[in-house]
Order: C-alpha cells, then structure tokens, then sequence
C-alpha cells in the first residue's frame, strides 16, 4: 500500500481535447454497453497524457463521461500507481526501476546520478524539467538496470549513459530507448546463440502441414463448430 | 549447439526481434497455418490435445492449461463466455511476455482464437500492465493487421467471429492476480475476490471467464500444429514442453531464451548466459522462479533440473521460470529487504494480515540488513511470515512470507552474523530495540 492523495493546488476546470475525446471513445466501444466503467483505466492514462498529471477537476470530469460516481474514479486515481497526482517534469519524468533484479546490478548507481543532477526523488526539479521516483519491478529483468522515461524503456544503463541520457532531455532532444550496451533487445550480450537456423525463416513454416492426431472423419475445410 | 533445444524446436522463433514481427513474418515462420484445420477438429479436439500435450500454465502455478479450459461451462446460456489474457507480467525477474507480445504477437492472437473458440468464447481481452507502453502498442498494431486479413473477427475466414480487446492496467503488480485483474477490467481499484465462485463460473462481468498467461495461450498454435507428443517430448514426466527462462542478475550475459523443460541450471546458465559472474564457484544463490518463490543455495542448483516438481522438491518452485542469480558478492539481506518493500509497496490492503504484515516484515527487514536486531527477533519474523501466509484472499500475502522465509532457511547465519557485528560496532550496546510498532 502506498499512501496517495491529491495534490493540494487544482486547476480550476479541465476540458477534453477533441483527440483524448475521440480516444477515449474509442476505448468505451471495447467494452459491453453497460460496462462503460471498464475505459476507466485507459481514459485516465490518456488524461494523463493529455494535462501531463490527473486533477480533481479531470476525475470529475472522467466520472461524467462514463457515467460513475466521482469516488469510484478517485479510488482507482489513487490505486494506481502509474497515475501522477502532481505535476511532473516538462522535458522527462524517470522512474527507475529499483526492485531487486535491477539492484542487483547497479540501478543504486543510476538513483544517484538523478538525485545529483535532479534533486530529491518524486519532486519536480527546481526548473520544472524532471522528476524521477524510484519504481517497482518493470519487467525487463534481463536488461537490468532499466529506467523508464516518459513511456519508454532505456535499458542496461550505465551511469555515464543514464546522465548523456538527462543531458538530451534538457536539451530538447528525445534519446533512442532499448539498450544502451549494444544489444537489440534481450540477446545475450555479444550475439544471439540461438535461433541462427536459416530454415526458421525460410517460408518453410509457412507450407502447408497435416496436422498430427487429426480425427479421421473430419476433413480439413469441414464446417467449424464449437 | 548450445543448451538441449534445438531451432528447429522454438516456439518462439522471434524472441529477439530480429525479424519481422508482423503478420507476413509471423506467416513465413508458421503462425496462422493451417488454423482453421485445427478449429474444424472441434473444441472437444483442441482441449483433449491441449491435455496430451501436458502443458502446464506458464503465470506461476503450473496448473494444466487443458484442464483449466474444460471447466468452463459445455454450453453457452444465458451469459457469453470469455477469455482473458494476463499480460500484467509484473513478477520481479520476469520479461518474457513482453518479447512475445512485442516480437512475435500473432503467435498470441492466434492462440486466443484458438482458446476461445474451443471454450465458446467470442471475445477476449488481453489485459496488458500499463508500463508496457511499446508492447501494446504493437499489440494494438498487429490485432488491426489480424482484422484486416479477416483472420479475426465478424465473419472471418476461421469461421468463428471473434474480437481481440487490448485492455491496459496502471502499475499494480496484484492485477497479476486473475481476480484482481477482472476488477481492474471491470474499471475498479484492482482487489482479489473470494474464491468460489471460480471466474469458469462467473469472472468477467458476471460471466463464465477463463484467465491464461501469455505464453500458455500463445504456444498453442504451435502444440496443436505439431502434435501433443512433440510438445509433450521436453522435459521430465509431467514438466513438459518448452519454456521461456529470464535469467537475470549476476551472470555474465543475462538473456531471455527458450530452452526444454527439466534442462539443468548449470546447462542453462553456462551455455546460454556465459556463467556466472567471477566462475561457477562465485555463486551464492538463486531465486529460481521470480521474487514470489524461496531461494536457493548454490549446492542444491549443482544438478538442479530446471522444472516444477524438482523445485518443489526444494520447497522452491518454477513460478514463471525468471531465473534471479546472486554471486558471493550480494547482500543477501537486502536482497530480500528490497522485495519485502516490494510486496509491502503492492499490497492491495484488502486483507489485514497482509497489509499490515508486509509493511511490519519490511521494517524489521530493513533493521536486519544493518543488523541492528536481536538474535531472537529471526524467529520472531519466521512466525510472522506463517501469520500472513495462508491467510489472506490471494497469494500475495503467501508471495511476501516465503523470500523471508526461504532467507532464513538457507542464510540465517549470515542474519545473526550481520547482528553480531552491529553489536560489536558500539561500544556501549543497551539492549535490542523493540520490534517495529
């Protein structure tokens, strides 16, 4: 549990940009028509996008749209951990991953680097720029240490590259993702050693197979029923 | 070659990216081939082979994924059926859906059709965690490709109408949990249910719903393709098949490989991950399925088969088979402290003993780590963890007891070593400080 509240000054209002409506909109038709309540995670997220953090004033407003008592969106406002209830930094919001795989090689070196050239954690810079939390498990465990920045992954990260990495953000330039050490993605370091056989890509797949154990009266191309 | 498998073996041909991850690709390297063959043999087929095949459920319980799908009700009534996909992938050390669903994702859509299909469901929510921003979106790309082509669908070539949904969370690691993760689809804060009813009978929206990992839905396709006896061929008697492993933490190259069940832990680690960090010797311990199971020491991994019923064995489990590897120059208690602080951050404070026990397990985690205990407070944590295990809704209360406990199995002297030494440091030591609150 972490304790999550409001941030203590509001705007006065929040509108819907034409985009996050229509987005929105499109995430309520996923759902059963009576289920409308189930965009409320991706509408929020998309708010998010849209102001850069969630207000009291965007919850009302979400609770309108999809027809929900306001507590029950504020519940899930304050649930959810991916949701800012602060403003955060203009130019980046970094949150590292600090749960054990990512400690385990090196992400207290990456905390650091952003407490030096950022500030305290979870508070916005002093010229608005950042804000860095340290975060739970991301999910890319096999290129630890990780950070995600703004929405994407920057992975086996240094300390040199996390602060070149900063740098860019301040600077106005947006940094590549993925890892940082020359992989592509999760590959051994050096080269794959696996899936090198050149018959895996060859179409050969694609040729058409008779499936093992297929019931004898059946006959591919039979009427599909349940 | 390297490890047992073999290419021609993988599942997941694509693991790595370095192909193309979209429908022509996926084609070429055998998604969607001959699927509609396989729905033709009907879903009492599909879910009789899936059996066979011994295919056990890749999220962490190991529960047979056939099984699983024939206890959903054999006739649609009054309430339509409905699969839902945990891709909330959040257990430390694990990173394996996200390079199936950004890699190789038609192997995924294919797997829901076939998995619908076979319980009657028309539809299907995948639910991914909220972090995982690129993986949806390419979700999201190669769902709109499966519609145009028809291959999903109102009258698709499959002759089954089915719709794809991505649905994503917002960084709650207990969404991972399957009831936890139909409140979060239903749009509300993400806490367990009471279990029964069991979601066959009513999960989402009230109605029958089969909850399946990633990789279990997404192999599918492939098991059906080649046969239950090919799958069924990996690994020890009731471990089958092959298996996704992310092996993190301090080996030489930490990597996600698909690997056959049972393989051993050194195979696995030497061949595919460049050994341990400073040599085999260097090693300390494992946590061999994710943070949720007890570690390991480095002389049970020796001859350690990698699969569910040998870690059992060692009061340890597979889990998701995320390999966390520690050398001799890891601290073990903050290791374990750093998860405490986990589980405590992701209670969802539904049930007392979890809420209030991870946070209590953590702060006297915290004081272990300096050492700044006493001796007999190790027992008293112990206890504490089998107060919160068993007795709270959903496992995580059971996840958050058991890296301490296993801590205290194999490594209680370096506990009571890190205590002696605290003590040894002031001069003037005036009795242990009182347990915290």
């Amino acid at each position: 549990m972490a304790v999550r509240r409001l941030a203590k000054e509001q705007p006065a209002s929040f509108t819907f940009s034409a985009e996050t409506l229509e987005k929105a909109n499109w995430w309520i038709a996923k759902y059963p028509v009576s289920r409308r309540q189930s965009a409320v995670i991706p509408i929020l997220w998309l708010v998010q996008k849209q102001e850069g953090w969630v207000s009291e004033p965007a919850i009302t407003a979400i609770a309108k749209l999809l027809g929900m008592p306001q507590i029950r969106v504020f519940e899930v406002a304050t649930f959810y951990t991916m949701f800012m209830l602060e403003p955060v930094g203009s130019a980046a919001l970094i949150q590292v991953c600090g749960t054990t795989p990512c400690m385990l090689r090196g992400s207290d070196a990456l905390m650091k680097v952003c407490k030096d050239k950022i500030g305290p954690k979870d508070k916005l810079s002093k010229d608005g720029k950042f804000t860095w939390q340290e975060v739970e498990c991301l999910g890319a465990c096999c290129n630890a240490p990780m950070a995600q920045i703004n929405d994407y992954f920057y992975e086996d990260l240094t300390p040199e590259n996390l602060a070149q990495i900063i740098d860019d953000f301040a600077a106005g330039k947006s940094p590549k993702a993925g890892p940082y050490n020359g992989r592509h993605t999760s590959e051994p370091l050096g080269g794959a050693q696996t899936l090198l056989d050149p018959k895996l890509y060859d179409g050969s797949a694609a040729k058409a197979v008779k499936i093992p154990n297929a019931p004898e009266a059946a006959s591919p191309g039979t009427e599909v029923k349940a | 070659m390297v490890g047992i498998l073999e290419d021609k073996d993988r599942i997941f041909t694509n693991l790595y990216g370095f192909h193309d991850w979209g429908l022509e690709g996926a084609k070429q390297r055998g998604a969607w081939n001959s699927t509609k063959d396989i729905l033709s043999y009907g879903a009492e087929w599909i879910i009789t082979n899936v059996k066979n095949s011994g295919l056990r459920g890749r999220g962490g319980a190991g529960f047979s994924t056939g099984l699983k799908w024939s206890f959903m009700p054999k006739e649609v009534k009054d309430r339509p059926h409905y699969l839902v996909v945990n891709a909330d992938e959040s257990e430390p050390g694990t990173c394996k859906d996200r390079e199936i669903m950004r890699h190789d994702p038609h192997l995924l859509i294919e797997g829901c059709l076939i998995a619908s299909f076979s319980m009657q469901a028309h539809a299907c929510y995948i639910y991914l965690r909220g972090e995982y921003v690129l993986e949806r979106e390419r979700m999201e790309a190669a769902v709109k490709q499966a519609y145009e082509a028809k291959l999903i669908g109102k009258n698709n070539v499959h002759g089954w109408d089915f719709d794809v949904y991505i649905h994503h969370g917002a960084g709650a690691y207990i969404c991972g949990e399957e009831t936890a993760l139909l409140e979060s689809l239903e749009g509300k804060k993400g806490q367990p249910r009471l279990k029964p009813p069991f979601p066959a009978g009513s999960g989402l929206y009230g109605c029958p719903t089969t909850v399946n990992n990633v990789e279990s839905i997404a192999v599918v396709g492939t098991i059906l393709r080649r046969g239950a006896a090919w799958f069924a061929s990996f690994g020890a008697p009731n471990n089958a098949g092959t298996k996704l492993f992310c092996v993190s933490g301090h080996v030489n190259k930490p990597c996600n490989v698909e690997e056959a069940m049972s393989i051993p832990f050194r195979q696995l680690i030497e061949d595919h991950c460049g050994g341990i960090r400073g040599g085999w010797g260097n090693l300390k311990a494992v946590i061999p399925g994710g943070s949720s199971v007890p570690m390991i020491t480095a002389e049970q991994c020796e001859n350690l088969p990698m699969d569910f019923d040998s870690l059992r064995n060692l009061k340890s489990g597979l889990g998701t088979a995320a390999v966390i590897v520690m050398d001799k120059s890891t601290d073990l208690i903050r290791a374990i402290a750093r998860l405490s602080y986990f589980y405590k951050h992701e209670s969802c404070g539904q049930c007392t003993p979890c809420r209030e026990g991870t946070g209590w397990m953590w702060r006297v985690m915290e004081r272990m780590v300096k050492g700044d205990a006493d001796p007999s407070e190790i027992d008293t944590l112990l206890e504490v963890t089998t107060q919160v295990e068993g007795h709270t809704i959903c496992a995580l209360g059971d996840a958050a007891a058991w890296p301490i406990q296993g801590l205290i199995r194999h490594f209680r002297h370096e506990i009571e070593d890190r205590i002696t030494l605290y003590r040894s440091s002031k001069g003037n030591f005036a009795g242990h400080t009182i347990a915290a609150e």
